[in-house]
């Protein structure tokens, strides 16, 4: 009795936030991510295709400041490919010997530059929103991939009762259904050099496969570890199991 | 001087050697070797080991955390993160401390269930239980503290929130508030003392594990029938009887818990934690953790600011008097028909509380809490003490021993 | 194979030898308590051979569990990203010195004057204890560039401001235990066992150099 118990208290307790996460709200419209599943793995192609659509989209406003340009390292690029990449931003260095800061082309060691020198000049020129660092936001958000990616193509005419902020914009997915954000992508907005279709749906896919390979760059040898970890538990707990029939059959 | 010769205890030399010197080789042998635990302890009694085994994760994960952590408000979030991406297997270092948090709280909620279950607070092991309950104490208050170090938004407004319930005693409220924070507001002195305390207390319960362990072993440990052991014939020895079923059960929970780990990391971390403290900014939803949450259920309860305050941690404080509010001479919950069913109701109650404690106090969520605040007085206060009088419990066992016999 | 992995490896085969051996002892003293009881033979031997493998792999999963722990102990990958330094030379006069970190080092830049190349060149390799030729430590004469870490216990020679005491052989001397250095940074006199070591280095141009 008490024994089932524990299990049903067990599964609910680590289920307890999904269905918290997923109560009230629309649906959001899931897609089927390569990262998703035991064995999910990231589509490189497509990181790499987000990262062009951050660059020239996204770059504008919002910040990646966990994200070096190393990292590339990790989505295929070569280290030559990413020198080349890194130096055409600058960034604000020293004080060198004459006591004076500098600018610099930024280097593969460099945090991916920001937009703005500060949150205040960030918020002025938004508006007065601030747009969020984009490093983690797959994971700050309930929905994680999906709900960026639905948030990205959620742009609609508000309903008649709604009535919006100064320079607001109607998103069903966003906290109050009003976002700062006005439509970030559209149709052609970006250029693939691999023959991509550049629609809005594909861009916002791709943007968000980058977003999430930039907040959980360990997935891919998460999940490889995972498999390995738990085998690794079946077969020392079959052993055990045997060991432990072994010894018992003594008893009683 | 008389030229005596060491007494040969043992075969190797080297162990009698050390067992002359500091008999700890014999202290082992009795302690985890020939330790006679009852036959019919079922896998709830693996709950105990698999505790040591948590904290003893939980220690090492943590003082390697604390190696690559920069406990200042400018760096805290920033360095978690460099954990997460430049340290070598530091998100599966991170993972593990911050999952390991959460599953740690599950074993324990387990491990007191099934002592109210089976009586195993009861004569003549009143003071393992306090011992054992004032460990979970340590263990709320450490968990807060590690909860603020990543320095995210509900590390921040947890920090926040927790330490303005000390502000309603009154008079000297406010004072003991800043006192605890060194700041007005939640602030770097407040993040370096939480990393200070954060780190050492561990340690304390450590010690304290080691005591709770060494009462157990005065008298024995409990079983499903709650029958104090009466022969030889009653227990198996620990080695290797026990320790092969505790193995078995870490198998299981090592299975459950590299599940969560590797696959699903998140699942029970807030996603707000991932947006940077901001003071000036209070997320929408403001939850504690849920291993928390049945007190903060509590606290919510109550329209008042120092009666929620008080009854939070009255909540807890009746833990300590349980084993003088039962006057069940029967230990185990088997054999009182009734009763058994009122003490699931208090369980499931209580996870009730947990589950409300996470939801907006409105409506029918504030209703459940209120609900759930009466029955957790009441069974504890009220029906526990007087039920024996009522109930009529089914025959006990004369031995263990006896049980086995029967089934055959 | 670096240090730290080859230390592990050890230590891991020993754990397992050591579990091992340990396990066979111990279940050999439960069997022999156990015989008793039990009657077959055979199946104590595969009852044997099934504990000590469990408690083998067991063994193993715990020496594992420590490996992640271990290697975090690694510099860290913005740690390694950080392992270059580009330096200015122009303004460096002849027999001047400057010092710059690289890897949290201190690396000593000099540009040479005649009179040191002349006495860097014209040393005996059999005087010296580490015996290596002037023109491999150096890629233009003028500039020698070394890590300025004594190789004896690591303290910072000094020599590298002109009112600095630079030993008896007019290149850097340890105040700690001694060591003099000469004008190629070669160990001359003192507990030092080696030269001081050049590190990785390329001129980008005449006016810069990229240290790492």
């Amino acid at each position: 009795m008490l024994r089932k118990f524990a299990i049903i208290f067990l599964v609910i307790t680590i289920n307890s936030n999904l269905f918290a996460a997923e109560s009230s709200k629309e649906k959001l419209i899931k897609q089927d991510w390569s990262f998703n599943g035991i064995t999910g793995t990231y589509d490189k192609a497509a990181i790499q295709r987000g990262l062009k659509v951050y660059q020239e989209v996204c770059a504008g406003c919002h910040s990646m400041n966990l994200i070096y340009y190393r990292d590339l390292e990790d989505i295929g690029f070569s280290k030559e490919q990413i020198k080349v990449i890194a130096s055409e931003y600058t960034v604000l260095d020293g004080p060198n010997d004459e006591g004076e800061m500098f600018e610099r082309p930024a280097r593969p060691a460099d945090k991916f530059v920001d937009p703005y020198m500060n949150a205040q000049e960030a918020r002025l020129s938004n508006n007065g929103s601030y747009p969020p660092d984009l490093s983690v936001i797959n994971k700050s958000r309930k929905g994680g991939a999906d709900y960026i990616y639905n948030l990205l193509i959620g742009y609609e005419e508000p309903p008649a009762d709604i009535v919006l902020g100064e320079g607001m914009y109607y998103n069903k997915w966003m906290d109050g259904k009003q976002i700062a954000m006005p439509t970030p992508l559209y149709d052609g907005s970006v250029d693939y050099e691999d023959g991509t279709e550049n629609t809005a749906i594909q861009l916002a896919k791709d943007v968000t496969v980058f977003l999430q390979w930039a907040a959980e760059p360990e997935l891919e040898e998460r999940k490889r570890l995972g498999v390995k970890v738990i085998l690794f538990f079946i077969i020392f707990g079959i052993f055990v199991f045997l060991s432990k029939r072994r010894l018992w059959k003594q008893i009683h | 001087m008389q030229d005596k010769k060491e007494p040969k205890k043992y075969k190797n030399s080297f162990l009698n050697w050390i067992e002359y010197r500091l008999p700890i080789i014999s202290y082992l042998e009795k302690e985890y070797g020939d330790y006679p635990m009852p036959k019919n302890a079922n896998y709830f009694w693996s709950f105990g080991a698999l505790l040591t085994i948590c904290l003893v994760v939980m220690i090492i994960s943590g003082i390697f955390l604390a190696m690559y952590y920069t406990p200042h408000v400018d760096m805290a979030f920033e360095s978690t993160e460099r954990i997460m991406r430049d340290v070598s297997f530091g998100w599966l270092i991170r993972y593990i401390h911050s999952n390991g948090a959460s599953f740690f709280f599950i074993v324990v909620y387990i491990h007191m269930i099934r002592s109210l279950y089976y009586g195993s607070f009861k004569y003549p092991r009143e003071l393992n239980w306090l011992l054992g309950v004032f460990i979970y104490f340590i263990m709320m208050a450490t968990a807060f503290l590690g909860y603020t170090l990543p320095w995210g938004q509900m590390s921040y407004w947890a920090a926040t929130v927790i330490t303005n319930l000390f502000s309603a005693i009154p008079f000297v409220g406010e004072g003991i508030k800043t006192w605890l924070l060194g700041d007005y507001t939640v602030g770097n002195a407040t993040l370096n003392r939480f990393f200070a305390l954060h780190y050492v207390l561990p340690f304390v319960i450590f010690g304290v594990v080691g005591l709770h362990v060494a009462a157990v072993h005065v008298h024995g440990s409990n079983n499903p029938a709650g029958i104090e052991v009466k022969e030889p014939e009653d227990t198996v020895k620990f080695y290797p009887y026990m320790l092969v079923k505790d193995t078995l059960a870490f198998c299981v929970f090592g299975i459950i818990i590299s599940a969560v780990i590797f696959f699903g990391p998140n699942l029970m971390a807030e996603v707000d934690n991932y947006i940077p403290a901001d003071p000036m900014v209070t997320p929408a939803h403001i939850v504690p953790n849920w291993y928390l949450a049945p007190f903060y259920a509590i606290l919510r309860a109550v329209p008042d600011k120092l009666g929620g305050i008080v009854l939070m941690f009255a909540a807890i404080a009746v833990l300590f008097i349980i084993p003088w509010l039962d006057n069940s001479k029967i230990k185990s919950c088997s054999f009182r028909p009734l009763y058994k069913w009122l003490m699931i109701l208090f369980f499931v109650n209580f996870f009730i509380l947990g589950y409300v404690g996470m939801k907006p106090a409105t409506g029918i969520y504030l209703l459940l809490a209120r609900l759930g605040v009466i029955y957790y007085f009441g069974f504890l206060l009220v029906i526990t003490p007087f039920m024996h009088r009522f109930e009529k419990n089914i025959i006990l066992p004369n031995s263990i021993h006896e049980i086995y016999k029967k089934k055959k | 194979m670096t240090t730290p992995y080859l230390v592990l490896t050890v230590t891991l085969i020993f754990i397992f030898l050591f579990i091992y051996m340990v396990s066979t002892v111990v279940w050999g003293k439960v069997v022999s308590a156990n015989d008793k009881k039990a009657e077959l033979n055979k199946e104590e031997t595969r009852r044997d051979f099934l504990h000590v493998s469990t408690i083998t792999i067991g063994a193993i999963g715990s020496a594992t569990f420590m490996w992640p722990f271990i290697k975090s102990m690694n510099p860290a990958e913005d740690t390694l990203a950080l392992g270059t330094t580009e330096v200015d030379i122009s303004n460096i006069d002849e027999g001047q010195s400057i010092t710059v970190t690289w890897r949290g080092k201190p690396v000593f830049i000099r540009k040479r004057s005649k009179e040191d190349i002349a006495e860097a060149k014209n040393a005996k390799l059999s005087n010296l204890p580490d015996p290596e030729k002037d023109s491999d430590r150096v890629k233009k004469e003028d500039w020698l560039i070394l890590v300025g870490v004594c190789t004896h216990l690591g303290c910072v020679p000094s020599g590298q401001k002109v009112s600095d005491k630079k030993g008896d052989f007019n290149g850097w001397y340890c105040p700690c235990h001694g060591s003099h250095y000469d004008t190629s940074g070669r160990i001359r006199k003192g507990p030092a066992p080696d030269n001081m070591e050049v590190p990785p280095y390329k001129f980008l141009n005449d006016n810069t150099v990229l240290i790492g």
